[in-house]
């Protein structure tokens, strides 16, 4: 993975330094709360309901066993011993105390992080695909491109106060793992007739109160152009932007209220002031950052382990586990597995600073000493050789993350929700709690199969409800909290935004409301059909009526 | 009054900024003025020969409006009705890069500590620190960072300068993984 160099720490430290002076002269009454804001959110800050909340970058999901470590440590030095991975690849800390922030920053600076840039109305950390690097569908590894981008974002002085948040993704691969049509920006590595790497750049999609799926602005882009264009896209938003009105100032609006054509006509105008200019990257450049990602020492491995081949004939829970958990990976001998961070009874997405500390020494035990986070709120261990996932698969399982779950209804994605961000309308942990007790039996959870189930406690959408093929949103009904449901989202490739089957429902509904989806599909599915396929095909109206017909 | 910020120094003010002036008339006169984009564009040769004039832009003004007049203005600037609002930014580096102009871009209005490495960056060498502010104190804004990654008024890419042959790595630098 990327290592800083003298250059990069400084400018980390500098922030640290730079934000230790803030906060000290916010606590010494020399900054208003209004204006420690600004600066605050750029550092990660929220102030919550009942506590501060910092979100700690973790660039394009990527993670050595060593911060995972200073993870651990931070959360149990400085909080309550946990933490929470959100939907956007960071680490978020519940309960820290404002005073001790700098010196949290300090000790990230430590082990080259930061939470620069996670939240406020700036470029956020630039998020990519778990599989990067590994996976067998990838046209590139966009890990170096990542790491160019999240350095040119990175204190970006042009684009410190934009007219609203912006994320940026990136995928190397066919198959869509980074959710690049519902980013502000959304780069998908692609090659020319000549086999020259470059990247399709998509723009203006995104979820919340006003979901869209993103425009294709420009096919195929050098890759020596990236920076020059982003910046260029960048400028237009940043000088032309709605200002009047936060709900209108995603770039997605100003893309649909320009049109798409013009608005990528007028990125074109101003890229061409920029292109091959000093903004253009040096191949020098982009082969010094893929040094970085070169892959680690594999052995030569035989595509099929015996002694994994018998224990899966052997162990029927082992099998349901590499089933669900386990993915190929491009080396022959090896696989990428993920660890489930969603059994039932823990919020999805936390982990406790000794599972940290524990999932650390597994990775360099299995993984050559690193993991990645994913966007559904699971981590990854992308290099583990077929023959120790028996071994690893029993580790896992005394530290609870061997739920064999990955893609299944229990899999939730899920926002802190009301239980945490003054932001909710609605809690949104007890219903996923909820879901996973009535559909506590394995068997059942396989035969129903893939399904992605995502909790949004309101309209910001951070549980991205929208792609989910069964998505809630929690509303506010008179003060009293509702569900609203819908179906028929999707995410990658064949990204889709599900609709509202109707009104919304109370929280001890939701759990029969699920059922009865689930009950609908049974009934309707053909032969290996997904839930989301069967919902494409059928329409919203069968379930629409089991639902209501019970409910009401 | 406002503090202003020149060459690193907390310095005095000769200019005076015409918040609105609907009229020539409205101008004081024996001193140079700072005077609202719309009255440049509808009095300009007036304002011409009289000689000791600057403009100032709204966040949502057009700096291409002051193309002709780069070479022209011994003074811009630029104005933040809110420091959250980062159009200024935009419009000073296309006044730099764009339209050449060299003589002294001054940020105003909302203008603190906390900005000020980011407005130098973008070609900003004068500053209005809002009058509540303590100048001295917002000087130090000026050095929260010693370089940064991107192309700047400041400096080229840091990748360009890395890949520069000849130059020394910084010490220290590892420039191949380690772990």
């Amino acid at each position: 993975m990327y290592r800083y160099d003298s250059f990069d720490q400084r400018v980390v430290d500098q922030r640290v330094a730079q934000f230790g002076d803030q906060t000290r002269r916010f606590l010494a009454g020399e900054l208003t709360e209004d204006e420690f804001r600004p600066l605050r959110l750029q550092n990660g800050l929220y102030l919550q309901k009942h506590a501060p909340m910092l979100r700690i970058a973790i660039p394009y999901g990527l993670l050595s066993s060593r911060q995972l470590r200073t993870l651990a440590q931070v959360a149990r030095k400085y909080d309550r011993g946990y933490g929470h991975f959100s939907t956007r690849q960071n680490l978020q800390l519940n309960w820290p105390r404002v005073e001790d922030v700098p010196q949290i920053l300090a000790a990230l600076a430590r082990v080259e992080m930061h939470a620069i840039q996670t939240s406020g109305n700036c470029i956020r950390n630039i998020t990519s695909d778990h599989f990067a690097g590994v996976a067998s569908d990838e046209v590139i590894d966009p890990r170096p491109y990542c790491e160019l981008v999240r350095q040119w974002a990175t204190l970006h002085p042009e684009f410190a106060y934009l007219p609203r948040k912006f994320k940026i993704a990136v995928t190397g691969a066919t198959s869509d793992r980074a959710a690049v049509l519902v980013h502000d920006i959304g780069l998908q590595a692609v090659r020319d007739a000549a086999g020259a790497v470059g990247f399709r750049v998509i723009v203006g999609g995104g979820l919340g109160r006003t979901p869209i799926i993103g425009h294709v602005i420009r096919e195929y882009l050098p890759r020596a152009e990236i920076l020059n264009y982003l910046d260029a896209i960048l400028r237009v938003y940043n000088r032309f932007g709605r200002r009047d009105n936060k709900y209108k100032a995603r770039i997605k609006i100003l893309v649909k209220e320009r049109t798409p054509a013009r608005f990528a006509a007028d990125v074109e105008a101003e890229y061409l002031h920029g292109a091959n200019g000093p903004g253009t990257v040096p191949d020098a450049e982009i082969a010094r950052l893929e040094r970085f990602f070169e892959p680690p020492a594999y052995e030569t491995l035989p595509l099929e382990d015996a002694d994994c081949r018998a224990a899966l004939a052997d162990n029927r829970a082992f099998a349901n586990w590499a089933k669900r958990n386990v993915a190929p990976h491009k080396t022959p001998g090896y696989a990428i597995v993920t660890l489930s961070l969603k059994p039932t009874g823990t919020p999805p997405g936390d982990a406790t600073s000794d599972q940290m500390d524990a999932v650390a020494d597994l990775a360099d035990a299995f993984s050559f000493g690193e993991l990645s986070v994913s966007h559904e709120q699971n981590l990854v261990f992308r290099d583990v050789r077929k023959g120790d996932l028996f071994a690893l698969w029993a580790e896992l399982k005394a530290l609870g993350f061997a739920t064999p779950n990955i893609g299944l209804l229990t899999d939730i994605v899920c926002c802190p929700g009301g239980d945490f961000c003054s932001l909710a309308n609605a809690k949104s942990i007890p219903i996923a709690q909820a879901v996973q007790q009535r559909f506590d039996d394995l068997d059942y959870l396989h035969e129903i199969g893939e399904l992605d189930l995502n909790i949004s406690g309101c309209m910001n959408a951070c549980g991205h409800h929208h792609v989910g093929h069964i998505g809630i949103l929690g509303v506010d009904k008179q003060g009293a909290e509702w569900y609203q449901v819908s179906i028929g989202g999707a995410q990658g490739n064949d990204a889709a935004l599900g609709k509202v089957i109707g009104p919304s429902f109370a929280a001890h509904e939701m759990a029969d409301v699920i059922e009865r989806l689930i009950d609908t599909y049974v009934a309707h599915r053909h032969a290996d059909e997904r839930f989301v396929d069967t919902v494409h095909r059928v329409g919203i109206e069968p379930f629409k009526e089991r639902v209501y017909a019970a409910a009401h | 009054m406002p503090q202003l910020i020149k060459q690193r120094l907390v310095t005095d003010d000769g200019w005076q900024l015409v918040r609105e002036a609907g009229a020539l008339g409205d101008l004081p006169g024996g001193v140079p003025v700072i005077v609202p984009l719309k009255l440049w564009i509808e009095r300009r040769a007036a304002l011409i020969a009289r000689g000791d004039v600057g403009v100032w832009l709204a966040p949502d003004e057009d700096p291409a409006a002051l193309a002709a007049d780069a070479a022209r203005l011994p003074l811009i600037a630029v104005d933040f009705p809110q420091f959250t609002d980062g159009r200024g930014y935009s419009h000073a580096r296309l006044l730099r890069e764009r339209y050449g102009f060299a003589g002294e871009l001054r940020a105003i209005g909302d203008v603190q500590r906390d900005q000020l490495y980011y407005l130098a960056q973008c070609g900003f060498d004068a500053f209005s620190i809002r009058a509540d502010k303590d100048a001295e104190d917002a000087l130090h804004g000026l050095d929260d960072f010693t370089d940064g990654y991107q192309l700047t008024q400041q400096h080229t890419p840091w990748f360009q300068r890395r890949a520069a042959p000849g130059q020394a790595p910084n010490p220290g630098d590892v420039w191949f993984p380690c772990a």
